[in-house]
């Protein structure tokens, strides 16, 4: 017995040991900066594609001279898509690595699952693209204090779609078709409602796992108005305007990054995919900023695809966390994470952002315009 | 009005799908007094099969449609033979848990190869749209609801005028009885779950065509309504299943249209609570008193 708590004792004074001498090697001429994201499981294709973002901004960033001579270290951790994974990983990131930051989750439930984590060790967390209205902001309504993001949040999509109905489409009149059992499509539908000016002549919703829309769709038929508000994610997007345009019904329909997928025109029908209109962070034919066109080369070039919105957010994050380390002048997280509450003007490629009192960024987002299933335009629209 | 009329001609081709899928439930209840839980399931894998053929090997629907019903209800005959047939003496209870087994494997089992993700359904037949005073009809919904009709009344000659569907009587009045009289009971029964699964998988094909989308979890809910459809009708009764199946399907479309799309699950979940209060043996069916 005593000769097993000996070497158990020894083991650990070993393991001290090497933590020890790995967090000082490290501190003279690199800057960690931790990655907690979902590169195995159910969203695992987010997760990767933000990896390579990060990849790339991190090579560029070391070739170009690092942050204050100092070179990025990644510290890249799966969280497997898993909320209590999520926690954990930013815990030994933030604990353990003793990183300056943290980039990920990618999802919002397990952004939020990690929060009482980065919180607790004081690291701040910027997630490339957990979009809940409250990832960012306590039950209470209190801001946290440790987290930010790169992605735009659900209500600002809805407030930039309303503004899009009305000076890019003339929408007079508005039908909206809700899905009522999803915080994300609830809270698009309140900020629509709340920003949008013209009559909504028509609400109707549905639940999601639904695939007959028949019902609500000819009901909506009999009513006169411009647009189609349609706030939900492509699996059921994809089959209302299939059922729509089917049915006659040939108003613009407008949504928000959940129809992002190109699931939607396959589920829709590529000939049924007309005069849709969705928000995007990104898209590779509008040029937010003059770094976006670099941008785009460099992912060719070095991924030799085109770059999707969840690489340039990812690769956003990174440059983000150089700016405020630049501005804090030090890689102590606490002071970083003052410095990117106050970050102002921050040009990424998915827009000119400065970060707002509960840690969102201000910034314009791209509306995506599909004819025949394919993009044929996109619009920076500006809050 | 012709609202109204667009309204029933949506709720008529759901209504098909359900009545479909009741009859197989209604059937197998019939014959050996068990409610097939797996019988979603044979729906959706039908649905995958169509997919499979159109996609993978370009045949045309009617084809792809006939194939999936064939490999079905072989499927149905198989699930009987391992799952069931061993079960026969067995509780009722014990065969209802191990057919609510057979359905989350068979989900399972499709997550595990396919993927959970919800994928379209080819396109087979060109789509065209008919309109008589305001009033429009598809032709997916001619089509949905034709092969129903046509089915059923295929259903109805194999039951009323072939001999097994004299056994298939028989062995659905009395067992014991029928065993003694020379007939098969284990074929009878295997016939039985074929034909179900068959008329099964055809709903799963027809609504992929419908809807463009097919996943594994698909036969859950059109299940559980299907099996209520079958109560409603009173189940065990062939006609009762139809009537079933036609009331579920247009009654939740009124449900939707009237704007309470949130409530049409539960919608119909109360109306088999209604109905299994107020008259428990369905519309169709007689109160028969438990003979001592």
């Amino acid at each position: 017995m005593k000769k097993k708590l000996g070497l158990i004792l020894a083991c650990s004074g070993l393991l001290l040991l090497g933590a020890c001498q790995k967090s000082s090697s490290s501190d003279s001429n690199t800057v960690k900066i931790g990655v907690n994201l979902e590169l195995s499981g159910k969203v695992s294709a987010y997760g990767n594609a933000e990896l390579e973002g990060i990849k790339l901004a991190t090579k560029e960033i070391n070739k170009n001279g690092g942050i204050n001579g100092k070179k990025i270290q990644l510290v890249s951790k799966d969280n497997k898509s898993d909320t209590a994974e999520a926690a954990s990983v930013a815990t030994s990131l933030a604990t353990k690595d003793k990183v300056t930051a943290i980039i990920g989750p990618a999802t919002s439930g397990s952004t939020k699952s990690a929060t009482p984590a980065v919180t607790r060790a004081k690291v701040p967390m910027v997630t490339p693209s957990a979009t809940d209205d409250s990832v960012t902001l306590t039950t209470a309504g209190k801001v946290q204090d440790y987290v930010f993001r790169t992605t735009f949040q659900d209500s600002f999509q809805g407030i930039i779609l309303a503004n899009f109905a009305t000076n890019k489409l003339n929408a007079k009149k508005v039908a909206i078709i809700g899905d009522n059992s999803s915080d994300y499509a609830k809270g698009l539908t309140k900020a629509f409602k709340k920003q949008y000016k013209g009559d909504i002549v028509e609400e109707v919703n549905f639940s999601s796992g639904d695939t007959d829309f028949q019902a609500i769709l000819t009901k909506l038929k009999s009513k006169s108005f411009d647009v189609i508000y349609l706030p939900g994610y492509y699996n059921e997007a994809g089959l209302i305007i299939k059922q729509a345009r089917e049915m006659g019904i040939t108003q613009p329909i407008l949504g928000a990054d959940g129809f992002g997928d190109t699931e939607l025109v396959k589920l829709a029908g590529t000939d049924n995919v007309n005069d849709v209109y969705y928000t995007a962070n990104f898209s590779t034919n509008v040029d937010a900023t003059k770094v976006s066109k670099d941008f785009v080369t460099s992912f060719k070039k070095e991924y030799n695809k085109e770059p999707s919105g969840f690489n340039a957010l990812a690769y956003d994050s990174v440059y983000l966390i150089k700016q405020a380390i630049e501005d804090a002048k030090s890689t102590d997280p606490v002071k970083v994470k003052e410095a990117l509450t106050k970050v102002k003007d921050f040009e990424g490629v998915t827009g000119t952002m400065s970060v707002d009192k509960e840690h969102n960024p201000k910034k314009a987002a791209v509306v995506i315009q599909l004819t025949k299933g394919v993009e044929s335009g996109a619009t920076v629209v500006n809050p | 009005m012709s609202n109204i009329f667009q309204q029933l001609i949506n709720g008529l081709s759901l209504g098909s799908i359900y009545a479909l899928m009741a009859l197989g439930y209604t059937m197998v209840y019939g014959i050996i007094k068990l409610i097939n839980f797996a019988h979603g399931e044979v729906y959706m894998i039908g649905a995958f099969l169509g997919y499979y053929f159109i996609q993978v090997h370009h045949l045309p629907f009617i084809l792809a449609l006939v194939l999936a019903m064939v490999i079905s209800a072989f499927l149905g005959a198989v699930i009987e033979f391992l799952a069931y047939r061993p079960l026969r003496n067995s509780s009722r209870i014990a065969v209802l848990i191990t057919a609510i087994g057979v359905s989350f494997l068979l989900q399972n089992v499709m997550i595990y190869f396919f993927g959970s993700n919800p994928r379209a359904f080819p396109q087979a037949l060109t789509k065209k749209v008919f309109e008589f005073h305001g009033v429009q009809i598809s032709s997916y919904q001619i089509v949905i609801i034709v092969t129903t009709v046509v089915l059923m009344l295929l259903l109805q000659f194999i039951v009323q005028k072939t001999k097994m569907g004299k056994a298939m009587r028989a062995v659905s009045v009395d067992a014991d009885a029928a065993r003694l009289m020379g007939i098969n009971v284990d074929l009878t029964i295997s016939f039985t779950f074929a034909i179900g699964s068959a008329l099964a998988a055809a709903g799963g094909v027809l609504i992929g065509l419908y809807y463009n989308t097919i996943n594994p979890m698909m036969g859950v809910t059109p299940g559980l309504k299907a099996f209520i459809a079958a109560v409603l009708g009173g189940i065990g009764i062939i006609p009762g299943a139809v009537i079933g199946g036609f009331s579920i399907g247009i009654l939740e479309t009124i449900v939707s249209a009237l704007g309470f799309s949130l409530f049409k699950d539960a919608f119909v979940y109360a109306i088999l609570i209604l109905i299994l209060l107020v008259k428990p043996s369905g519309l169709l069916g007689k109160n028969v008193k438990e003979k001592v």
